[in-house]
């Protein structure tokens, strides 16, 4: 016998309690500390600060926590805290050029002033399991400082070395340093989208979306043959002016990795050739990222360079649809929603041509088996 | 042809550049109702870029296209609202393109090919649109079961008759063609271009054709253009041109078949 | 600097008054008024990240917190019904973050938020229904560039549209598509009417209350004023229908609602009772009674539950 379903209220409830019993997991191991996420964890950290659009480390450690480590959900969960923040100030254009640089390397030239930085990475590490970490997991010993102090004068690869003989492009320098960029969560996007909107999506696009696109450029679904021109990652200051001030104060260091590269060059008989640009900018250390980033920026500029579009990561409305995994998860999964209704109406027409084509069936076989008779032996 | 009206076409001093580099210069000419203007050259002549600034395509650096309209008298093309000029494009215009894929929309039946222009200028009656269709088929020798398969399940020769049903459709009074029997085996090209004669003449068009083949310019055009690195070289009769050619490089292109 | 209207009740600390900070509020009237100046066209606005997923409503929730009041009492249905989960879900986020009261009934309700139908009974001038919608372009299966639609709605090329129509009826006989059937708006815009079966499109038209639709990840919204026109499309010789059951309501009788099928066993036996709970209570209490009615109260077995 058929009883309305009702207690989706109470079922609810009782579906975050499990939850919240299954993100605790067995209470005989000790609770996972936000700090121990925020230290030991740093690159989760960073990443849901990336793809969450908003710097803060301990709100950062506390989605992770609060996700079960699901990275998507901790990012969508910052998001969500994030839009309800009000808006002070738009800070100062950041200078990474100042960059508090911890490693910089470039690919492009050997040596060049300010040096290669090879800094913490994973780039020469054996990927072996090193099992004294699951064992005791003991303090590592202290890294030994360099013998030279890092170069205070730090000049970047693509606009202090390159363009000093114009190889490269030049990117357009707005007159205004205050001028209003672009913001895509404050406003809606329209297509075609400028370069400030597309590098804000790519920054906190998804980074697997992302990596794959760039990879992507790579395998001739572009034709933007990159080099690293440079990777700096440090910290810079951030500035906001109040207009009440009248003068920039800082207020904090935020972690950075900054990508530059140089792409095929353009130029005809007439114009001198030159070199083209990518450009990428994230959160954290985050190499993988930065450098997709900008093989996809470069990409993205096709129309700009006169280029033929043969690949997704050139399309910039395909890439800047599909790149947010807080919009690509949501859709994705919406569809365990409740459709019964929908379906009901997909039944119901299906239901109806089966018995339409079914009836013509018939009907041409009692034809057929009226006027020829013989014809079935 | 003894048309003598009004000029359906105009196109004066037009010129496409690309930065430096030459699409074509200075094309004028004129072209009245049901007559069959050739443009012919090889590749990189600039015929395409040509055909392509003529058909609002694409904005030519300089010159200007106008166009006797049904209802507002002589218009140019270019000052036209976006509007005004896709309407325009899409009822009496028309335009054939070499590979009927880009013609066609490949994934939805022969019979919604044809139909999608009368629908889109608010035809709603279902049983005439599908009528209307269906005589379409008939005039490009299509039959009538192949009315609701798809394009894909059509031979070149049929897909590239489709499309020139589905750009006739609507009546237009001005068709542009882009090397319609390029991609085609001879004994299918004499087929569609016998078809694409009979059509032009009971219809009374107004035709650019594009070619390189002087053999399909022959038999379809009435004026031939010659064009070289941009530019119009010679232009005349037909039988003119190719019997008697002026320009050098004619004289060249008019041997070289010839030979072959 | 921002305003902010403290949440009187106090149902969520932390957070402005229906959630949304007022700035965000106003940005989102805005558009309305655009949307409702221009019935159906598709305003853009700048979406914002939700508190629950994208796809699950977050446009509809983005409009409900722009347009509600203190006074105003809430409904949400999710496929017509009130308890399923994810409207009992919005309706909880309503009653904490705006302390709004909330009602099953369709005629106490000032604002209805909905998610694929629109409920039965008639609505009136003084209410709003906020539809949810996932996606807002009725267009976009067949040009997936958001570019050359709008081209296509602000030159008024729909033959694309038709095309699809056309196809349909001459593979099946007639019309394949049950819901999100698209409709032409005020004789000037085709819109998705959100996948609200096609059953329902009639009542859009000439409606008496004002519809407002919520697309969050797609950030957009647009409007039907009260009274507009809406037709849907179709061919002179094919006109447009909606489904007929040949069942009636199991619980309550009805003929003229829209029923969902219930599986009773495995062994082929189901029947069907009215989508739109309240519209089948409200029968039910005036005394009609369907076939596989057995006097029992409605809600006292629980089933379906996810964790006990």
């Amino acid at each position: 016998m058929y009883v309305a379903v009702k207690g989706g209220e109470r079922a609810i409830n009782n579906a975050h309690k499990l939850l919240a019993e299954e993100r605790r997991g067995d209470t005989d191991i000790a609770e996972i500390e936000t700090d121990q996420i925020e230290q030991q964890l740093s690159l989760s950290v960073t990443r849901v600060m990336a793809e969450g659009s908003l710097y803060d480390r301990d709100l950062a450690a506390l989605a992770i926590k609060q996700a079960r480590g699901d990275l998507i959900e901790a990012i969508f969960l910052m998001r969500a805290y994030r839009t309800t923040l009000p808006r002070f100030a738009f800070s100062k254009p950041i200078k990474t050029a100042e960059m508090d640089v911890s490693r910089r390397i470039s690919a492009t030239f050997k040596d060049l002033p300010g040096g290669q930085i090879l800094g913490p990475t994973f780039d020469y590490t054996h990927r072996l399991l090193d099992f004294t970490l699951m064992a005791n997991g003991e303090a590592p010993t202290e890294a030994p400082s360099g013998e030279n102090p890092i170069d205070e004068n730090m000049p970047r690869v693509l606009d202090d070395i390159l363009n000093y003989e114009g190889l490269i492009q030049d990117e357009p320098v707005p007159v205004d340093e205050n001028a209003p960029v672009a913001d895509l969560t404050r406003e809606p996007v329209k297509f075609p989208a400028g370069r400030d909107l597309r590098l804000q999506n790519l920054s906190r696009g998804d980074e697997g979306f992302v990596l794959a696109l760039g990879y992507s450029t790579q395998r001739g679904y572009a034709n933007s043959h990159a080099f690293v021109g440079e990777i700096r990652y440090g910290t810079v200051s951030v500035e906001i002016e109040p207009e009440e001030l009248g003068f920039a104060i800082d207020i904090g260091d935020i972690e950075l990795t900054e990508c530059e590269t140089v792409n095929k060059f353009k130029g005809s008989k007439t114009k001198l050739p030159q070199f083209t640009r990518g450009y990428g900018l994230v959160f954290g250390q985050n190499e993988r990222k930065a450098i997709s980033m900008a093989l996809v920026d470069r990409a993205m500029r096709a129309n700009e360079m006169g280029e033929q579009i043969m690949g997704p990561a050139q399309d910039s409305e395909f890439v800047m649809e599909h790149s947010d995994n807080v919009q690509s998860t949501g859709f994705v999964e919406h569809i365990k929603l409740p459709h019964y209704v929908d379906f009901q109406g997909e039944l119901e027409l299906v239901r109806r041509m089966r018995a339409e084509v079914e009836e013509r069936l018939a009907k041409a076989e009692a034809e057929n088996g009226a006027s020829q008779p013989e014809a079935a032996e | 042809m003894t048309q003598m009206n009004e000029p359906l076409l105009r196109v004066e001093d037009l010129t496409m550049m690309y930065g430096d580099r030459v699409g074509c210069k200075d094309v004028s000419f004129e072209l009245r109702p049901g007559e069959v203007l050739g443009i012919v050259g090889e590749s990189g002549s600039g015929k395409s870029t040509l055909l392509r600034s003529i058909s609002a395509q694409q904005e030519p650096t300089n010159g200007t296209v106008e166009y006797q309209t049904r209802i507002d008298g002589v218009r140019d093309v270019y000052q036209m609202s976006e509007a005004q000029r896709r309407l325009l494009m899409r009822t009496d215009w028309a335009f054939v393109h070499q590979n009927p894929r880009d013609g066609l929309r490949m994934n939805v039946s022969a019979g919604a090919n044809i139909g999608e222009r009368l629908m889109a200028i608010g035809d709603r009656h279902y049983g005439n649109i599908r009528n209307n269709a269906d005589s379409w088929l008939g005039k490009v020798e299509i039959a009538s079961e192949r009315l609701d398969d798809l394009p894909s399940t059509f031979s070149g020769g049929m897909q590239q008759r489709l499309q020139i049903a589905r750009n006739l459709v609507t009546s237009p009074r001005l068709v542009f063609m882009d090397e319609p029997t390029g991609g085609l085996d001879v004994s299918v090209q004499a087929r569609l271009l016998d078809l694409l004669r009979g059509l032009v003449h009971d219809l009374n068009l107004a035709v650019i054709i594009v070619t390189h083949d002087l053999a399909v310019a022959r038999l379809l055009s009435h004026r031939l253009m010659v064009m070289q690195q941009g530019k119009v070289i010679e232009h005349g009769l037909t039988d003119q041109v190719l019997d008697d050619p002026q320009h050098p490089y004619t004289q060249l292109l008019v041997s070289s078949i010839l030979q072959n | 600097m921002e305003q902010t209207v403290k949440n009187p009740a106090n149902g969520a600390p932390d957070y402005n008054f229906a959630y949304l900070d007022e700035q965000t509020k106003r940005m989102i009237r805005r558009a309305l008024l655009k949307a409702v100046a221009i019935p159906g066209y598709q305003v853009p606005f700048a979406g914002r990240e939700m508190p629950m997923p994208y796809g699950w409503g977050t446009g509809g929730v983005q409009v409900t917190a722009a347009v509600i009041g203190p006074n105003d009492t809430l409904k949400v249905i999710d496929q017509g019904a009130d308890d399923t989960t994810n409207a009992v879900s919005i309706r909880q986020f309503f009653a904490k973050t705006a302390q709004v009261a909330t009602t099953e009934k369709t005629a106490e309700a000032s604002i209805i938020q909905t998610r694929h139908r629109i409920p039965e009974k008639e609505l009136r001038e003084d209410q709003v229904l906020v539809y949810q919608v996932p996606i807002p372009e009725p267009l976009r299966f067949l040009e997936p560039r958001e570019t050359e639609t709008r081209k296509m709605h602000a030159l008024e090329e729909y033959g694309l549209m038709h095309v699809k129509l056309y196809e349909d009826i001459s593979r099946h006989g007639h019309i394949a598509t049950t819901y999100a059937y698209p409709v032409m708006v005020d004789d000037r815009y085709v819109m998705d009417p959100s996948p609200t079966p096609k059953f329902d499109n009639p009542k859009m038209n000439n409606m008496a209350a004002l519809q407002l639709f919520g697309a969050g990840r797609e950030k957009r919204i647009y409007a039907l004023p009260p009274y507009t026109k809406v037709k849907s499309l179709d061919f002179e010789d094919h006109p447009f229908e909606v489904q007929t059951w040949e069942d009636e309501c199991g619980m309550c009788g009805a003929r003229d609602s829209y029923l969902d099928e219930v599986i009773l066993d495995d062994q082929g036996n189901r029947m069907f009772v009215c989508s739109d709970t309240d519209y089948c209570a409200e029968r039910q209490e005036a005394g009609h009674r369907g076939p596989q009615h057995h006097d029992q109260p409605l809600g006292t077995a629980d089933r379906g539950k996810a964790a006990e």
